[in-house]
């Protein structure tokens, strides 16, 4: 910008000024009005016992937190629901996607054809994935007949607590991962070629080139898909009351699960407020590993 | 520096071999594997919604229809109103793509572009209001709609995607891409004496297109698939959009009536599939772009 600008004129700069204020201005409003002031409503909220249905509004200071940590009985359920559905998604989907996207990049025919399959479940709606996979694990029915073929008397997986997570896990994996595996895809073809023709000049085996040379490349990017993936995990709420409900036994009511039945089944509002704090407060946490994460590796971004 | 070749072993010269062809066989095995969970739902869900209710169930399970029933699909118009819930879904999903196509377009150039107090502190704001789920932020808002006597209509379901997350997003991506516009293209623009709106308006919107069937993509589909939005702010059955009336298809005990349900479903994914599998490589990209947002 040190080229002459067309106008130096100082009141056609307050002008040009005002046509951005203007530019933005629908967005600014709608974002004070419809997501500034819910989250700072939250805040206030959580400090209030607030029925949703009659509107009945009282201050009651910090009632709300004191009763999530000393009597709520399924709020450390539920973190650690959160905790687990965290701790086995992300592995899972990063794992795979990344195992996609080595394989997607190489130059073979039907490359494109395989990416569209493995993306298609992250345009379709989550209820129509949810009413299919529901029939497909029912005891009788779906996976448990493929599984009966071989001899495998499979569970009632939606209706057993330890399989309840597992298969709610897996199912959100097949359909979220391709996002994460067109992003690896788009970081690999991004990748200088040298050192892996150089590599493999020298006669690197392929697994050595992979290890060696690829991931540690590709480390900046796992990072920052992996703390997305994290935060994204945390939100996870539609494919769980679908899928289970929450169920079996709060089996898998995790964090946004419970907020959402708190406020929109028991109505209480002051407390699902409180515990939305929470979960902003571990977001805000994920939030801040992130910016230290690309704060070190910041030289691949531009 | 020369490179040294050194002689391959014999181990070496084999593993090279089978990277070289094996590799390859190996790795269109695995993908095809690997798809069957991705593509069998769909598999499932279009065939069994030519199904009568009983074969859904047969064991063994059937890849295809035995007896066709056709009228699974003039069922799902009577069991519900769902020609109006198609309708519903369509207008809503077009008012949301249009408006955040107008909103973020004109906030994206304005923090490309123009200089003014604040610009990067309010970007900062919108960006960092993203780390609270739009599941959280729904409990004031839904505060908000019912003193306004919002509820039970669509106004919400219109409003809260264009100026919430999605529309940040959109802001997002077309601010990247205005960036990216040469500025002397408008530098000429204004010496030809085009004012700021005619620039925008004339010379960088129309270079834009890109970002802009990008935004355009990425707003219909969060908007057909929405969820969480009619789930709470819609009672009255009238207004239901896709989502919601694909969950409500049950009998009167909240037992999902399959053969009705599949064929709803298929009626609502197959479009969105069909249009995917022709404009496959523009709905991928613009997802990719939303994931390299950070």
């Amino acid at each position: 910008m040190q080229l002459t600008r067309p106008f130096r004129n100082m009141s056609l700069a307050q002008k040009d000024e005002l046509t951005g204020y203007l530019f933005v201005a629908p967005q600014m409003i709608g974002f004070f009005l419809f997501v500034l002031g819910p989250i700072l409503a939250i805040f206030l909220f959580s400090t209030q016992q607030r029925d949703l249905l009659s509107g009945v509004v009282k201050p009651i200071e910090f009632a709300n937190f004191d009763y999530m940590l000393k009597q709520d009985r399924i709020f450390p359920k539920v973190l650690i629901n959160s905790l687990t559905f965290t701790f086995w998604l992300v592995p899972l989907n990063i794992t795979l996607a990344l195992a996609l996207g080595l394989m997607l990049t190489r130059k073979m025919r039907g490359m494109i054809f395989f990416r569209t399959l493995f993306f298609a479940p992250v345009i379709t709606s989550t209820v129509a994935w949810a009413v299919v996979w529901r029939f497909l694990l029912q005891g009788d029915q779906g996976i448990n007949q493929i599984l009966a073929s071989v001899g495998i008397d499979g569970p009632n997986w939606l209706r057993e607590p330890d399989t309840a997570m597992f298969s709610v896990i897996i199912t959100r994996v097949i359909k979220t991962v391709g996002l994460n595996m067109v992003i690896f895809m788009s970081a690999i073809q991004n990748l200088p070629r040298e050192y892996e023709e150089a590599a493999e000049v020298d006669g690197a085996s392929p697994w050595q080139i992979l290890l060696r040379i690829t991931l540690p490349q590709l480390a900046p990017t796992i990072l920052v898909v992996m703390v997305i993936t994290v935060i994204g995990s945390l939100q996870v709420f539609d494919h769980i009351l679908l899928m289970t409900n929450g169920g079996p036994a709060n089996a898998t009511a995790v964090l946004i699960y419970y907020i959402w039945f708190q406020a929109f089944r028991v109505f209480d509002i002051g407390y699902a407020s409180a515990l939305a704090v929470v979960l902003f407060g571990i977001v805000l946490i994920a939030t801040a590993i992130q910016w230290v994460l690309r704060g070190r590796f910041s030289y691949n971004e531009h | 520096m020369p490179l040294q070749i050194e002689p391959k072993s014999r181990h070496e010269q084999v593993s090279l071999f089978i990277f070289k062809h094996g590799n390859k066989i190996l790795i269109y095995l695995l993908l095809i594997a690997l798809s069957i969970p991705f593509i069998f739902p769909f598999w499932w869900m279009i065939t069994s919604a030519f199904k009568p209710m009983n074969d859904i169930f047969a064991y063994p399970l059937t890849l295809l229809p035995q007896t066709v029933r056709l009228e699974n699909f003039a069922d799902v118009f009577t069991f519900q109103p769902f020609a109006r819930h198609y309708f519903n879904s369509i207008y809503i999903a077009v008012l949301v793509t249009v408006g955040t196509l107008i909103i973020s377009s004109l906030s994206g150039y304005a923090f490309a572009r123009i200089k003014f107090r604040g610009s990067s502190l309010m970007f900062m704001l919108l960006l960092s209001a993203l780390m609270m789920p739009v599941e959280v932020t729904i409990i004031p808002n839904f505060t908000l709609m019912q003193a306004l006597h919002l509820t039970d209509t669509h106004i919400p379901l219109i409003i809260l995607p264009i100026l919430g997350a999605n529309g940040i997003v959109a802001s997002f991506l077309m601010r990247q891409y205005f960036l990216g516009i040469p500025q002397e293209l408008e530098e000429a623009g204004f010496l030809d004496g085009l004012s700021r709106w005619g620039v925008f308006w004339r010379i960088v919107l129309p270079l834009a297109r890109p970002a802009l069937i990008s935004v355009t993509i990425l707003t219909f589909l969060y908007s057909w698939n929405s969820f969480l939005e009619p789930l709470i702010f819609i009672n009255n059955t009238d207004l239901y959009t896709l989502p919601v009336a694909l969950r409500s298809i049950t009998d009167e005990y909240g037992q999902s009536l399959w053969h009705i349900q599949l064929a709803a479903t298929t009626l609502t994914v197959l479009p969105v599939l069909v249009i995917y599998a022709f404009a496959q490589r523009h709905v991928v990209e613009s997802f990719a772009l939303t994931g390299s947002k950070g």
